[in-house]
Protein backbone atom coordinates (compact mmCIF):
# COMPACT_ATOMS: atom_id res chain seq x y z
CA UNK A 1 0.00 0.00 0.00
CA UNK A 2 1.44 3.28 -0.78
CA UNK A 3 1.71 5.83 2.35
CA UNK A 4 0.80 9.23 1.68
CA UNK A 5 4.13 11.24 1.40
CA UNK A 6 4.07 14.16 3.65
CA UNK A 7 1.81 13.81 7.32
CA UNK A 8 -0.32 16.99 5.83
CA UNK A 9 -1.43 14.28 2.69
CA UNK A 10 -1.44 11.48 5.23
CA UNK A 11 -3.87 13.02 7.97
CA UNK A 12 -6.38 14.38 4.91
CA UNK A 13 -6.31 10.63 3.94
CA UNK A 14 -7.32 9.52 7.27
CA UNK A 15 -9.57 12.33 7.46
CA UNK A 16 -8.81 14.14 9.42
CA UNK A 17 -9.22 17.88 8.44
CA UNK A 18 -6.58 20.85 8.85
CA UNK A 19 -7.99 22.98 11.59
CA UNK A 20 -8.50 19.90 13.99
CA UNK A 21 -4.76 19.54 13.12
CA UNK A 22 -4.38 23.10 14.37
CA UNK A 23 -6.30 22.61 17.06
CA UNK A 24 -4.00 19.57 18.12
CA UNK A 25 -0.95 21.48 17.44
CA UNK A 26 -2.52 25.00 19.68
CA UNK A 27 -3.01 22.31 22.49
CA UNK A 28 0.24 20.77 22.58
CA UNK A 29 1.89 24.26 22.21
CA UNK A 30 0.26 25.75 25.27
CA UNK A 31 0.82 22.53 27.85
CA UNK A 32 4.78 22.80 26.35
CA UNK A 33 4.05 26.36 27.22
CA UNK A 34 6.06 27.34 23.78
CA UNK A 35 5.14 30.84 23.08
CA UNK A 36 1.41 31.10 21.51
CA UNK A 37 2.69 31.67 17.91
CA UNK A 38 4.33 28.29 17.48
CA UNK A 39 0.93 26.64 17.00
CA UNK A 40 1.09 27.56 13.83
CA UNK A 41 4.59 26.99 12.80
CA UNK A 42 4.32 23.39 14.53
CA UNK A 43 1.45 23.32 12.64
CA UNK A 44 2.97 24.10 8.81
CA UNK A 45 6.45 22.32 9.72
CA UNK A 46 4.42 18.96 10.91
CA UNK A 47 2.28 19.05 7.17
CA UNK A 48 5.41 18.74 5.78
CA UNK A 49 7.21 16.52 7.82
CA UNK A 50 7.50 12.59 6.47
CA UNK A 51 5.76 10.22 8.94
CA UNK A 52 8.34 9.19 12.01
CA UNK A 53 9.28 5.93 11.62
CA UNK A 54 9.35 4.79 15.52
CA UNK A 55 9.63 1.39 17.29
CA UNK A 56 8.48 0.79 20.81
CA UNK A 57 10.47 -2.03 22.99
CA UNK A 58 9.10 -2.95 25.84
CA UNK A 59 10.93 -4.74 28.59
CA UNK A 60 10.48 -5.56 32.64
CA UNK A 61 6.83 -3.59 32.92
CA UNK A 62 3.62 -3.69 33.22
CA UNK A 63 2.17 -1.89 30.29
CA UNK A 64 0.66 0.82 32.16
CA UNK A 65 3.23 3.67 30.43
CA UNK A 66 1.29 2.63 26.51
CA UNK A 67 -2.30 2.04 28.64
CA UNK A 68 -2.05 5.55 29.90
CA UNK A 69 -1.36 7.04 26.27
CA UNK A 70 -3.96 4.91 24.45
CA UNK A 71 -6.76 4.71 26.89
CA UNK A 72 -6.78 8.68 28.03
CA UNK A 73 -9.77 9.89 28.27
CA UNK A 74 -9.04 12.45 25.19
CA UNK A 75 -8.55 9.84 22.96
CA UNK A 76 -9.02 12.02 19.83
CA UNK A 77 -6.46 14.51 20.78
CA UNK A 78 -3.99 12.83 22.24
CA UNK A 79 -4.11 9.96 20.09
CA UNK A 80 -3.54 11.93 16.87
CA UNK A 81 -0.18 11.01 17.64
CA UNK A 82 -0.54 8.13 15.76
CA UNK A 83 -0.95 9.82 12.93
CA UNK A 84 2.60 11.39 13.26
CA UNK A 85 4.37 8.35 13.71
CA UNK A 86 5.08 5.06 11.80
CA UNK A 87 4.65 2.68 14.72
CA UNK A 88 6.90 -0.04 13.18
CA UNK A 89 6.97 -2.23 16.24
CA UNK A 90 5.01 -2.63 19.50
CA UNK A 91 4.36 -6.10 20.80
CA UNK A 92 1.04 -4.90 23.09
CA UNK A 93 -0.47 -3.13 19.43
CA UNK A 94 0.67 -4.74 16.62
CA UNK A 95 -1.25 -7.35 15.04
CA UNK A 96 1.77 -9.27 13.90
CA UNK A 97 2.85 -11.68 16.09
CA UNK A 98 5.93 -14.23 15.73
CA UNK A 99 8.81 -13.89 12.80
CA UNK A 100 6.37 -11.94 11.57
CA UNK A 101 6.95 -9.04 13.61
CA UNK A 102 10.35 -9.40 14.49
CA UNK A 103 11.27 -9.36 10.78
CA UNK A 104 8.80 -6.23 10.55
CA UNK A 105 10.58 -5.00 13.15
CA UNK A 106 14.72 -5.72 11.37
CA UNK A 107 12.92 -4.49 8.44
CA UNK A 108 12.37 -0.89 9.64
CA UNK A 109 15.32 -0.68 11.75
CA UNK A 110 17.07 -1.38 8.35
CA UNK A 111 15.51 0.69 6.02
CA UNK A 112 15.09 3.66 8.53
CA UNK A 113 18.71 3.24 10.04
CA UNK A 114 20.32 6.74 11.73
CA UNK A 115 16.66 7.64 11.56
CA UNK A 116 14.01 6.12 14.03
CA UNK A 117 13.35 6.88 17.52
CA UNK A 118 13.27 4.23 19.80
CA UNK A 119 10.82 3.95 22.30
CA UNK A 120 11.65 1.80 25.53
CA UNK A 121 9.43 0.99 28.28
CA UNK A 122 10.54 -1.21 31.15
CA UNK A 123 13.86 -1.45 32.84
CA UNK A 124 16.47 -4.02 31.97
CA UNK A 125 17.83 -7.11 34.11
CA UNK A 126 21.48 -7.50 34.04
CA UNK A 127 21.50 -10.23 36.53
CA UNK A 128 22.76 -13.77 35.81
CA UNK A 129 23.13 -12.70 31.60
CA UNK A 130 20.04 -10.87 31.72
CA UNK A 131 17.65 -13.85 31.58
CA UNK A 132 15.11 -12.46 33.44
CA UNK A 133 13.49 -10.82 30.92
CA UNK A 134 13.77 -12.11 27.16
CA UNK A 135 11.77 -11.89 23.69
CA UNK A 136 12.26 -14.45 21.26
CA UNK A 137 15.06 -15.86 23.21
CA UNK A 138 17.11 -12.54 22.93
CA UNK A 139 17.55 -11.09 26.48
CA UNK A 140 16.48 -7.04 26.67
CA UNK A 141 20.19 -5.77 27.19
CA UNK A 142 20.76 -7.55 23.66
CA UNK A 143 17.58 -6.33 22.25
CA UNK A 144 18.21 -2.48 23.45
CA UNK A 145 21.96 -2.56 22.50
CA UNK A 146 21.11 -3.51 18.99
CA UNK A 147 17.74 -1.56 18.67
CA UNK A 148 20.06 1.86 19.79
CA UNK A 149 22.62 1.69 17.34
CA UNK A 150 20.71 2.64 14.73
CA UNK A 151 18.32 5.59 16.41
CA UNK A 152 18.30 8.94 15.94
CA UNK A 153 17.38 9.30 19.69
CA UNK A 154 15.91 7.12 22.41
CA UNK A 155 12.77 7.90 24.67
CA UNK A 156 13.21 6.46 27.74
CA UNK A 157 8.91 6.21 28.94
CA UNK A 158 7.96 6.17 32.58
CA UNK A 159 9.88 5.57 35.68
CA UNK A 160 11.49 2.17 34.69
CA UNK A 161 12.98 2.68 31.17
CA UNK A 162 14.05 6.38 33.14
CA UNK A 163 15.57 5.49 36.45
CA UNK A 164 15.08 1.63 36.68
CA UNK A 165 11.38 2.24 38.54
CA UNK A 166 9.80 -0.73 40.41
CA UNK A 167 11.95 -3.71 39.32
CA UNK A 168 14.90 -1.61 40.74
CA UNK A 169 13.44 -1.02 44.40
CA UNK A 170 15.51 -2.74 46.60
CA UNK A 171 16.55 -5.74 46.97
CA UNK A 172 16.56 -5.28 42.92
CA UNK A 173 16.47 -9.88 42.68
CA UNK A 174 17.02 -9.11 38.62
CA UNK A 175 19.90 -6.38 38.70
CA UNK A 176 17.09 -4.13 36.98
CA UNK A 177 18.80 -0.75 35.28
CA UNK A 178 17.78 2.20 33.36
CA UNK A 179 17.92 2.74 29.52
CA UNK A 180 20.76 5.28 30.31
CA UNK A 181 22.77 2.94 32.62
CA UNK A 182 23.15 1.14 29.53
CA UNK A 183 23.55 3.41 26.56
CA UNK A 184 25.83 6.16 26.52
CA UNK A 185 26.27 7.41 23.09
CA UNK A 186 22.57 8.26 21.71
CA UNK A 187 20.38 11.51 22.60
CA UNK A 188 18.47 9.92 25.68
CA UNK A 189 14.87 11.62 26.66
CA UNK A 190 13.64 10.35 30.30
CA UNK A 191 10.05 10.65 30.62
CA UNK A 192 8.77 9.58 34.03
CA UNK A 193 6.22 8.81 36.05
CA UNK A 194 3.66 5.53 37.04
CA UNK A 195 2.45 5.86 34.36
CA UNK A 196 3.67 9.59 32.88
CA UNK A 197 0.65 11.71 31.89
CA UNK A 198 -0.68 10.81 28.42
CA UNK A 199 -0.33 14.50 26.97
CA UNK A 200 3.26 14.91 28.25
CA UNK A 201 4.08 11.42 26.35
CA UNK A 202 2.24 13.01 23.04
CA UNK A 203 4.01 16.01 23.48
CA UNK A 204 7.41 15.14 23.72
CA UNK A 205 6.58 12.86 20.87
CA UNK A 206 5.34 16.12 18.65
CA UNK A 207 8.39 18.23 19.80
CA UNK A 208 10.57 15.24 18.16
CA UNK A 209 8.92 15.01 15.32
CA UNK A 210 8.28 18.86 14.68
CA UNK A 211 11.59 19.86 14.86
CA UNK A 212 13.61 16.43 14.55
CA UNK A 213 15.33 16.70 18.19
CA UNK A 214 14.67 16.44 21.14
CA UNK A 215 13.59 19.61 23.85
CA UNK A 216 15.60 21.02 26.62
CA UNK A 217 16.64 18.49 29.29
CA UNK A 218 17.49 18.78 32.87
CA UNK A 219 20.37 17.07 34.68
CA UNK A 220 18.49 13.67 34.88
CA UNK A 221 17.45 13.77 31.17
CA UNK A 222 13.77 15.06 31.68
CA UNK A 223 12.22 17.91 29.11
CA UNK A 224 12.20 20.61 31.29
CA UNK A 225 8.83 22.03 29.31
CA UNK A 226 6.98 19.29 31.42
CA UNK A 227 9.19 18.68 34.72
CA UNK A 228 10.56 22.23 35.23
CA UNK A 229 8.19 22.71 38.80
CA UNK A 230 7.89 20.90 41.29
CA UNK A 231 4.30 19.29 42.37
CA UNK A 232 4.39 21.47 45.33
CA UNK A 233 5.57 24.27 43.30
CA UNK A 234 1.88 24.66 41.00
CA UNK A 235 -0.07 22.95 43.74
CA UNK A 236 -3.48 24.88 44.37
CA UNK A 237 -3.19 23.90 48.30
CA UNK A 238 0.22 25.26 48.64
CA UNK A 239 -1.47 28.55 50.34
CA UNK A 240 -2.28 25.98 53.07
CA UNK A 241 1.32 25.07 52.97
CA UNK A 242 2.14 29.03 53.22
CA UNK A 243 0.20 29.85 56.45
CA UNK A 244 1.16 26.31 58.37
CA UNK A 245 -2.06 24.93 57.85
CA UNK A 246 -2.25 21.10 57.44
CA UNK A 247 -3.99 17.61 57.71
CA UNK A 248 -2.49 15.60 60.76
CA UNK A 249 -4.57 13.09 59.53
CA UNK A 250 -6.66 11.74 56.51
CA UNK A 251 -10.21 12.71 58.40
CA UNK A 252 -9.60 15.06 60.49
CA UNK A 253 -10.46 18.93 59.97
CA UNK A 254 -7.72 19.87 58.06
CA UNK A 255 -8.29 16.93 55.51
CA UNK A 256 -11.95 17.70 55.26
CA UNK A 257 -10.80 21.41 54.19
CA UNK A 258 -8.45 20.10 51.90
CA UNK A 259 -5.65 21.67 53.49
CA UNK A 260 -1.78 20.53 53.12
CA UNK A 261 -1.06 17.07 53.23
CA UNK A 262 2.87 17.91 53.67
CA UNK A 263 2.59 16.17 57.29
CA UNK A 264 0.98 13.00 55.97
CA UNK A 265 3.69 12.01 53.68
CA UNK A 266 3.14 14.34 50.29
CA UNK A 267 6.05 14.09 48.13
CA UNK A 268 5.04 16.94 46.12
CA UNK A 269 7.96 19.46 47.37
CA UNK A 270 10.82 17.10 45.94
CA UNK A 271 8.47 15.30 42.59
CA UNK A 272 9.09 17.25 39.44
CA UNK A 273 6.03 16.70 36.94
CA UNK A 274 2.97 18.28 35.52
CA UNK A 275 0.62 16.41 37.24
CA UNK A 276 -0.38 19.87 39.39
CA UNK A 277 -1.62 21.83 35.85
CA UNK A 278 -2.57 18.59 32.96
CA UNK A 279 -3.67 16.83 35.50
CA UNK A 280 -5.33 13.37 35.20
CA UNK A 281 -8.15 11.71 33.51
CA UNK A 282 -8.94 14.29 30.57
CA UNK A 283 -7.80 17.13 33.38
CA UNK A 284 -10.09 16.07 36.44
CA UNK A 285 -7.89 15.91 39.19
CA UNK A 286 -4.91 14.55 40.36
CA UNK A 287 -4.06 12.79 43.24
CA UNK A 288 -3.65 15.82 46.03
CA UNK A 289 -6.99 17.43 44.47
CA UNK A 290 -8.55 13.45 45.50
CA UNK A 291 -7.26 14.09 48.79
CA UNK A 292 -3.87 12.09 48.97
CA UNK A 293 -0.33 12.80 49.11
CA UNK A 294 1.89 12.76 45.98
CA UNK A 295 3.94 9.52 46.43
CA UNK A 296 6.60 11.43 43.87
CA UNK A 297 6.35 8.52 40.89
CA UNK A 298 8.89 10.31 38.43
CA UNK A 299 11.66 10.49 40.53
CA UNK A 300 14.35 8.40 40.58
CA UNK A 301 14.08 5.17 43.56
CA UNK A 302 10.84 6.57 44.52
CA UNK A 303 9.88 3.08 46.01
CA UNK A 304 12.56 2.85 47.65
CA UNK A 305 12.82 6.32 49.86
CA UNK A 306 10.70 5.37 53.04
CA UNK A 307 7.35 5.38 53.43
CA UNK A 308 4.95 7.34 51.41
CA UNK A 309 3.12 8.50 55.16
CA UNK A 310 6.45 9.81 56.14
CA UNK A 311 6.34 13.70 56.17
CA UNK A 312 9.63 14.48 54.30
CA UNK A 313 12.55 15.74 55.99
CA UNK A 314 14.58 17.41 52.99
CA UNK A 315 13.99 21.25 53.90
CA UNK A 316 11.87 22.87 51.35
CA UNK A 317 14.30 26.09 49.48
CA UNK A 318 12.71 26.36 46.02
CA UNK A 319 11.65 29.70 44.95
CA UNK A 320 9.77 30.53 48.01
CA UNK A 321 11.67 33.65 48.31
CA UNK A 322 11.27 35.21 44.99
CA UNK A 323 7.77 34.84 45.73
CA UNK A 324 7.84 36.30 49.02
CA UNK A 325 9.71 39.23 47.02
CA UNK A 326 7.10 39.95 44.81
CA UNK A 327 4.54 40.20 47.56
CA UNK A 328 6.03 44.10 47.43
CA UNK A 329 3.54 45.14 45.05
CA UNK A 330 0.13 43.11 43.80
CA UNK A 331 1.21 43.93 40.04
CA UNK A 332 4.79 43.15 40.40
CA UNK A 333 3.72 39.55 42.08
CA UNK A 334 1.28 38.67 39.12
CA UNK A 335 4.34 39.84 37.05
CA UNK A 336 6.85 37.66 39.03
CA UNK A 337 4.47 34.85 38.50
CA UNK A 338 3.72 35.52 34.93
CA UNK A 339 7.57 35.25 34.69
CA UNK A 340 8.01 32.41 36.41
CA UNK A 341 5.30 30.44 34.47
CA UNK A 342 7.27 31.68 31.32
CA UNK A 343 11.08 30.90 32.49
CA UNK A 344 11.26 28.49 29.59
CA UNK A 345 9.23 30.06 26.88
CA UNK A 346 12.23 32.18 25.15
CA UNK A 347 14.96 29.72 23.85
CA UNK A 348 11.99 27.69 23.14
CA UNK A 349 10.65 30.24 20.63
CA UNK A 350 13.79 30.70 18.84
CA UNK A 351 13.63 27.01 17.78
CA UNK A 352 12.15 26.61 13.94
CA UNK B 1 22.66 36.77 62.23
CA UNK B 2 25.40 37.24 59.57
CA UNK B 3 23.90 36.56 56.45
CA UNK B 4 20.85 37.28 54.41
CA UNK B 5 20.19 33.86 53.85
CA UNK B 6 19.57 33.80 58.12
CA UNK B 7 16.55 35.82 58.02
CA UNK B 8 13.41 33.39 58.38
CA UNK B 9 11.17 34.31 55.71
CA UNK B 10 7.58 33.45 56.25
CA UNK B 11 5.49 33.43 52.34
CA UNK B 12 2.27 34.19 52.28
CA UNK B 13 0.68 33.17 49.04
CA UNK B 14 -0.85 36.17 47.55
CA UNK B 15 -3.00 34.82 45.12
CA UNK B 16 -5.85 33.73 46.85
CA UNK B 17 -5.57 36.36 49.16
CA UNK B 18 -5.86 39.57 47.88
CA UNK B 19 -8.66 41.90 48.42
CA UNK B 20 -11.20 40.55 45.77
CA UNK B 21 -9.08 37.70 45.38
CA UNK B 22 -7.23 39.30 42.72
CA UNK B 23 -4.00 38.24 41.84
CA UNK B 24 -2.60 41.45 39.61
CA UNK B 25 -2.28 39.37 36.85
CA UNK B 26 -5.35 40.37 34.80
CA UNK B 27 -4.40 43.80 35.17
CA UNK B 28 -0.73 43.12 33.85
CA UNK B 29 -2.93 40.56 30.98
CA UNK B 30 -4.58 43.81 30.27
CA UNK B 31 -1.45 46.12 29.72
CA UNK B 32 -0.01 43.25 27.63
CA UNK B 33 -3.27 43.25 25.13
CA UNK B 34 -2.74 47.26 24.96
CA UNK B 35 0.97 46.93 23.58
CA UNK B 36 -0.10 44.01 21.36
CA UNK B 37 -2.86 46.18 20.11
CA UNK B 38 -0.21 49.09 19.52
CA UNK B 39 2.56 46.64 17.96
CA UNK B 40 -0.05 45.24 15.40
CA UNK B 41 -1.29 48.65 14.68
CA UNK B 42 2.07 49.77 13.87
CA UNK B 43 4.10 46.43 12.60
CA UNK B 44 1.28 44.36 11.61
CA UNK B 45 2.52 41.77 14.28
CA UNK B 46 -0.05 39.35 15.74
CA UNK B 47 -0.05 38.75 19.17
CA UNK B 48 -1.00 36.03 21.87
CA UNK B 49 -1.31 35.23 25.07
CA UNK B 50 -1.87 31.93 26.81
CA UNK B 51 -3.82 31.85 29.84
CA UNK B 52 -3.39 27.94 30.56
CA UNK B 53 -0.26 28.20 32.64
CA UNK B 54 -1.03 31.87 34.01
CA UNK B 55 -1.77 31.79 37.68
CA UNK B 56 -5.43 33.35 37.55
CA UNK B 57 -7.85 33.37 40.23
CA UNK B 58 -11.53 32.59 39.27
CA UNK B 59 -11.61 36.78 40.14
CA UNK B 60 -8.53 37.39 38.04
CA UNK B 61 -10.69 35.62 34.62
CA UNK B 62 -14.29 37.36 35.83
CA UNK B 63 -12.40 41.04 35.63
CA UNK B 64 -10.85 39.98 32.03
CA UNK B 65 -14.28 38.69 30.85
CA UNK B 66 -15.87 42.12 32.03
CA UNK B 67 -13.15 44.13 31.04
CA UNK B 68 -12.99 42.67 27.63
CA UNK B 69 -16.71 42.04 26.90
CA UNK B 70 -18.68 40.44 23.89
CA UNK B 71 -17.84 42.35 20.70
CA UNK B 72 -19.82 41.73 17.48
CA UNK B 73 -18.56 38.15 16.17
CA UNK B 74 -18.63 35.10 17.77
CA UNK B 75 -18.06 31.74 16.13
CA UNK B 76 -18.06 27.79 17.17
CA UNK B 77 -15.62 25.31 15.64
CA UNK B 78 -16.42 21.61 15.33
CA UNK B 79 -12.92 19.44 15.69
CA UNK B 80 -12.59 17.26 18.37
CA UNK B 81 -15.04 18.52 20.72
CA UNK B 82 -15.69 22.56 20.25
CA UNK B 83 -13.74 25.36 19.99
CA UNK B 84 -14.95 28.70 20.84
CA UNK B 85 -13.87 32.24 19.12
CA UNK B 86 -15.38 35.46 20.48
CA UNK B 87 -14.62 38.66 19.36
CA UNK B 88 -14.24 41.26 22.49
CA UNK B 89 -15.08 44.84 22.38
CA UNK B 90 -12.15 45.67 21.41
CA UNK B 91 -11.88 44.80 17.49
CA UNK B 92 -9.00 42.59 17.07
CA UNK B 93 -8.56 41.05 20.50
CA UNK B 94 -10.41 37.49 20.11
CA UNK B 95 -10.50 34.89 22.46
CA UNK B 96 -10.11 31.60 21.71
CA UNK B 97 -11.51 28.77 24.19
CA UNK B 98 -10.35 24.87 22.81
CA UNK B 99 -12.43 22.30 24.81
CA UNK B 100 -11.70 18.18 24.57
CA UNK B 101 -14.58 16.19 23.46
CA UNK B 102 -15.41 15.87 26.78
CA UNK B 103 -15.73 19.57 27.46
CA UNK B 104 -12.72 19.83 29.60
CA UNK B 105 -11.11 23.47 28.62
CA UNK B 106 -7.68 22.22 26.98
CA UNK B 107 -6.50 25.65 25.72
CA UNK B 108 -7.75 29.23 26.37
CA UNK B 109 -5.71 32.21 24.20
CA UNK B 110 -6.10 35.67 23.70
CA UNK B 111 -5.04 36.59 20.08
CA UNK B 112 -4.85 39.94 18.94
CA UNK B 113 -5.10 39.98 14.96
CA UNK B 114 -7.64 40.36 12.01
CA UNK B 115 -9.00 36.93 12.12
CA UNK B 116 -7.92 33.97 14.32
CA UNK B 117 -5.83 31.46 12.14
CA UNK B 118 -8.40 28.78 13.12
CA UNK B 119 -11.28 30.38 11.89
CA UNK B 120 -9.99 30.76 8.00
CA UNK B 121 -10.14 28.05 5.65
CA UNK B 122 -7.14 25.83 4.97
CA UNK B 123 -6.08 26.76 1.30
CA UNK B 124 -5.40 22.72 1.28
CA UNK B 125 -9.03 21.79 2.41
CA UNK B 126 -10.94 24.48 0.00
CA UNK B 127 -8.66 22.70 -3.27
CA UNK B 128 -9.82 19.11 -1.84
CA UNK B 129 -13.50 20.48 -1.65
CA UNK B 130 -13.36 21.72 -5.24
CA UNK B 131 -12.62 18.28 -6.38
CA UNK B 132 -15.21 16.75 -3.84
CA UNK B 133 -18.27 19.39 -5.56
CA UNK B 134 -16.93 18.78 -8.78
CA UNK B 135 -16.67 15.17 -8.69
CA UNK B 136 -20.79 15.11 -7.20
CA UNK B 137 -21.37 17.53 -10.20
CA UNK B 138 -19.99 15.56 -12.82
CA UNK B 139 -21.54 12.33 -11.13
CA UNK B 140 -24.97 13.75 -11.42
CA UNK B 141 -25.01 16.04 -14.37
Amino acid sequence: MNEPDTLGAGLAHSGVSRRSFLKFCTVMASLMALPPGAAQAMAAALSQAKRQSVIWLSFQECTGCVESLTRSFDPTLEQMIFEMISLDYQETLQAAAGEAAESARDEAMKSSYGKYLLIVDGSIPTKDGGVYSTVAGVSNHDRLIDAARGAAAIVAVGTCSSYGGIPHANPNPTGAVSVSDIIKDKPIMNVPGCPPIPSVIAGTLAYFVTYGKLPELDHIGRPKVFYADTIHDRCYRRPFYDQGKFAKTFDDEGARNGWCLYELGCKGPTTYNACATIKWNGGVSYPIESGHGCLGCSEPNFWDKGSFYRPLSTPLADNAHIIAAGTLGGIAAGAVAAGLSRKHQTHIGEEK
Amino acid sequence: MNNLTHINVKVINPLPFQPAGLSGNADAILHEILALLEAFISTGQNGAIDLHSLPLTAADLELLRATLGDGEVSARIHVIGNTEVRETTYPGVWWLTYYSDEGNVVADLLEVTTVPEILKAPAEDVREGLVRLGDLLGATG
